[in-house]
């Protein structure tokens, strides 16, 4: 069966952290070496899964942080967010270290992900860790955009701001345009304190008219509000994909 | 067993009942690809499109005028979430395609928003599945789905597809959206059919 052939079946892998580097107070990224590893589309997903000495196993999905670039050679990168009385990412931020084994098996999924040959520009909208899979679909444009791009970021603090130098060097090209947006405290200079709403959107986001596909991913209530102002702002639907983040999608 | 997580011990207590890979929560998490649309009930209607082409419609008035049941089960979403006991009100299958005359063996799912899941026919027939709009003795949330989703609550919760406008029969199984995206084609959780060709 011709569809058997492209469902290519995943099969979990050990791979070896071979450096972490702490983001946040919350946060790490973990640079992982994977010898087979297939290669992956910015914005996929992957499991990580976790065995006792007994045997028990917990596994959980995280978005991969890096792109993927033959050149490369064989590491992924994934940025974990400690999640208050979560089982996995305590482990993953805090216990595990540089040599250690990790069991992982992906990437996963095709919607939310970002391809250099699709037309249009792109707008990035995140909330918290949901910068994670976005940092993956800039890493993949600045090696072969060729179109515009913009990151909305929307964060508590300037301490909780994830990928600090990434976003440094990315607000001084030409082709990216990041901003960031402080719901609670804002850094000196810096006069706006809130969360993104109508005004923002029309005034940093690009306008329906442009043909941008725009990615929101975040805690639910955030993805929520955000696709809702962007459909009341007349963005097509259909070119707003989402995905929401967090141990459960977050509390309602 | 294969390898060992060096300094894991688990939080455990995860409860019998639950699929391989499942934890619990006592939330009700969201997952969507896309904007939630708000479809207002006065423009609701159900079809559904038999393999030569017949249709059978329901709208709003319609659908709650037949008998519904009040269904109580556990749901697993295939991030790994489950959550036990929940109930819900609906319409069943069994009721809705008593009168559809089809010797077709697969449903395409069809949902407001364009989203699209795939599910063989004899899974939502015989008490398995319901077009449900109540969920905790309220109207369905936009959020989860509502006006009206489908549940098939003993597949994979991406199978129990939001916003349903309609089901499609056909003799050949195509692939719905999260199914062309990698996700397993039938998805019992029991299974651990999370992914294609698990």
């Amino acid at each position: 069966m011709e569809r058997t052939a492209i469902r290519r079946r995943l099969t979990w892998q050990v791979a070896t952290v071979a450096d972490v580097r702490r983001e946040t107070e919350t946060a790490r990224t973990i640079v992982l070496d994977v010898p087979d590893w297939p290669g992956h589309l910015a914005g996929q997903h992957l499991d990580v899964r976790l065995t006792a000495d007994d045997g028990y196993r917990a596994s959980r999905s995280y978005s991969i942080a890096s792109a993927w670039d033959d050149s490369h050679g064989s590491t992924i990168e994934l940025t974990v967010e400690q999640v208050p009385d979560g089982e996995v990412s305590p482990y993953l931020v805090e216990v595990l270290k540089v040599g250690d084994p990790l069991e992982i098996r992906g990437p996963v999924g095709g919607w939310f992900v970002w391809k250099p040959e699709q037309e249009g520009p792109v707008q990035l909208i995140g909330g918290g860790s949901g910068v994670v899979p976005m940092r993956a679909m800039l890493r993949a444009h600045a090696v072969a955009g060729t179109t515009p791009a913009r990151l909305l970021y929307s964060v508590r603090r300037p301490e909780s701001v994830i990928y600090v130098s990434d976003l440094k060097e990315l607000a001084a090209s030409d082709d990216v345009d990041v901003r960031l947006v402080y719901t609670r405290e804002a850094p000196a200079g810096e006069p706006r304190v809130g969360r993104i709403d109508a005004e923002l959107i029309e005034q940093y986001a690009f306008k329906p008219e442009d043909g941008a596909t725009t990615y929101v991913c975040g805690p639910t209530p955030f993805v929520e509000t955000v696709a809702d102002l962007l459909v009341a702002a007349g963005h097509d639907p259909a070119r707003v994909r989402t995905e929401r983040f967090g141990p459960t999608g977050g509390p309602r | 067993m294969g390898i060992v997580s060096p300094g894991f011990t688990g939080r455990r207590g995860g409860g019998t009942d639950l699929p391989p890979g499942q934890y619990l929560t006592h939330e009700f998490p969201v997952l969507s690809a896309g904007p939630t649309p708000h479809i207002l009930t006065d423009h609701w209607e159900f079809t559904v499109t038999t393999e030569t082409g017949e249709k059978y419609k329901w709208d709003w008035a319609a659908l709650t005028a037949l008998p519904a049941e009040e269904i109580t089960k556990d749901i697993h979403c295939v991030t790994r979430w489950s959550k036990l006991q929940t109930t819900w009100k609906g319409v069943s299958l069994d009721t809705l395609l008593a009168d559809v005359e089809t010797g077709a063996d697969f449903a395409m799912a069809h949902s407001y928003g364009g989203y699209t899941t795939n599910v063989p026919l004899e899974d939502l027939l015989d008490g398995q599945s319901w077009i449900a709009y109540e969920y905790d003795g309220e109207p369905l949330h936009p959020e989860h789905g509502g006006p009206a989703r489908l549940l098939v609550p003993h597949l994979y919760f991406w199978k129990s597809a939001k916003w349903v406008r309609g089901l499609v029969l056909s003799d050949t199984e195509d692939l719905g959206f999260w199914e062309t995206a990698g996700y397993h084609e039938y998805g019992d959780p029991w299974k651990e059919q999370r992914y294609a060709g698990d």
